[in-house]
């Protein structure tokens, strides 16, 4: 049996989780999703349609609502007792709390994993994507987080039976002070088929104005290089890279970005990748599809105008 | 209240890995190597701290062969009071990684213990984590901001959609994010006092941890490489270029 931990914002779920189930289903067993939470029902309900879960678990619990480490890791810790394999998606939040399960459970953790070769043998990306290894865990228990980008999603006509739990465990250690979201009405950066993205090459926050109106005509996000964020043109939820976001769109257009290793760790699995770049020799476009050769501030509004 | 700093040496950055022709491994022979990048913040957070008046004392560890004090005399360099050494010649899982540091945590008592998010080589981002759950402190994880206030830390933590703040109970964990800080570089009087810093070593066999392996690597590949592109001439051959032919904009 295999638990999933389902990502989510107590409203809603996150696409991502749909991804991770079908990496679930590769490893092979019944699937149980596991939604953490607090007044978080449209969430279970949602989850409830995931194709290919058998059961879906809710512990709607005050201590659950941010979903903080300290406290989600004592409750997928408790439950893994029945489970051969805890799984959740690489993001940042199951990137901050499994691997405190892991640990609890005394087992290793494999991160990010972008292929299951069977049920104890899992791909993944080091060093920044340049290597790929394929690695056998030895423990009986499986700690898995899953690069999402890598798989397909499952589809959403599943009818689970939903099972509430009663478990409240805050280990009143921690505590949540605020948050501070970036509003916006395009698509998740993570899931959006198209990703525009700009680098140093904009100069500056205001001309990524220029990549908006792009992006409405494409139905895009708006992603950005470190060294756009480094600079302070824009928050740092926009950065993919190594460190940032992976993602892995259908189309990704770069924009004034030179295509550094860590960059490119984020992006490279795009199916189409565009880059428009004034300096020829920029390594961007040793993996771009489509390079254009061009000053960006004059190509931005003219494929603006004629999309 | 003292702060201890776990650090890696990992491959330099810049440097484009190659995978050996056996597929065993990636090939370090002869690369340049360096401090982990999240190290080196995790290092100039808890100087800063030391020179603010928080920290008292800050202790740097890495867990490695002899080589990797080349490192330690880095961070000894950059302002770290003092170093341990754990001796192995092999690479260790995060988790018995985890469990050594447990030990030296136990011992040295820090009240913070700051760490890199994750290891430019092997791409983890678990180690601090595990030493939470270890020790049974409070973590805040991808921190851009930390803040010490009485018994507890706040700390600003970068999300998928933007910012979080916690607030963790002292002893606590933190583990750093590329916003931070901006790591100072190492002064040429400073790097030669780094020199007579003291710094222990001791063998990772003494600690009485079963430090056997918890994973096989079965290969490492070359990531599939991209085909080449091609290079267009204008936006309308772009445009057309996405339509016709990648078919991904209509």
């Amino acid at each position: 049996m295999i638990l999933v931990y389902a990502e989510h914002d107590n409203s809603s779920l996150k696409a991502e989780t749909l991804k991770t189930v079908a990496a679930a289903q590769k490893i092979g067993g019944d699937i149980h999703l596991l939604v953490a939470g607090h007044n978080c029902g449209a969430v279970a309900e949602e989850a409830a349609k995931v194709s290919g879960v058998a059961k879906v678990l809710v512990a709607d619990n005050a201590a659950y609502a941010n979903q903080l480490a300290e406290n989600v890791s004592l409750l997928v810790t408790e439950l893994a007792a029945d489970y051969d394999a805890i799984i959740a998606t690489a993001l940042t939040t199951g990137k901050n709390f499994m691997p405190r399960v892991a640990a609890l459970l005394d087992v290793a953790q494999i991160s990010d994993i972008i292929g299951v070769e069977s049920a104890d043998t899992f791909v993944r990306p080091i060093y920044a994507g340049n290597a790929i290894a394929t690695v056998q865990s030895l423990d009986a228990k499986k700690v898995i987080t899953v690069r999402a980008t890598a798989f397909d999603a499952v589809a959403t006509d599943g009818s689970a039976q939903v099972v509430a739990l009663g478990q409240a465990t805050d280990a009143g250690i921690s505590s949540h002070v605020s948050d501070e979201l970036t509003e916006s009405e395009r698509p998740d950066l993570g899931a959006a088929p198209v990703v525009i993205s700009g680098g140093r090459g904009m100069q500056n926050g205001d001309n990524f104005k220029l990549l908006e109106g792009i992006a409405d005509k494409l139905g895009a996000a708006i992603g950005a290089s470190r060294a756009a964020v480094d600079a302070g043109f824009v928050p740092n939820d926009m950065q993919v890279g190594q460190t940032g976001k992976i993602v892995a769109p259908d189309l990704y257009i770069a924009v004034g970005i030179s295509g550094a290793i860590q960059h490119l760790a984020g992006m490279k699995d795009s199916k189409v990748i565009v880059a428009i770049n004034k300096d020829p020799e920029a390594p961007i476009f040793q993996v771009a599809d489509y390079g254009l050769e061009a000053d960006l501030f004059e190509a931005l509004p003219e494929l603006e105008g004629k999309l | 209240m003292k702060v201890l700093v776990p650090i890696k040496r990992v491959i330099d950055y810049n440097v484009k890995v190659r995978v050996k022709p056996d597929n065993s491994d990636v090939d370090l022979a002869n690369v340049k190597m360096a401090v982990n990048p999240f190290c080196e913040i995790a290092v100039e957070e808890a100087v800063r701290l030391k020179e603010a008046g928080v920290a008292t004392e800050v202790v740097v560890v890495s867990i490695g062969d002899k080589k990797c004090e080349e490192q330690i005399r880095t961070a000894l360099a950059l302002g770290a009071d003092r170093a341990i050494r754990i001796e192995t010649e092999v690479a260790l899982d995060s988790i018995n990684i985890a469990k050594l540091l447990q030990k030296v945590v136990e011992e040295e008592a820090p009240q913070l213990v700051i760490l890199g998010k994750q290891s430019i080589d092997s791409d983890n981002n678990q180690t601090g984590q595990m030493l939470g759950a270890l020790t049974g402190m409070p973590q805040g994880t991808f921190a851009s901001e930390v803040k010490v206030e009485g018994d507890k830390v706040n700390v600003t933590r970068e999300v998928d959609g933007g910012l979080q703040t916690v607030a963790l109970n002292l002893p606590a964990i933190v583990t750093t994010d590329l916003r931070l800080n901006e790591p100072r570089y190492a002064k040429l009087p400073d790097i030669m006092k780094a020199k007579r810093k003291p710094l222990d070593v001791k063998a990772a066999g003494d600690f009485g941890i079963d430090l056997s392996p918890r994973a096989n690597v079965i290969k490492v590949t070359p990531p599939a490489e991209r085909s080449a592109g091609i290079m267009v001439e204008s936006v309308d051959q772009l445009i057309e270029k996405l339509k016709t032919e990648a078919k991904v904009i209509s």
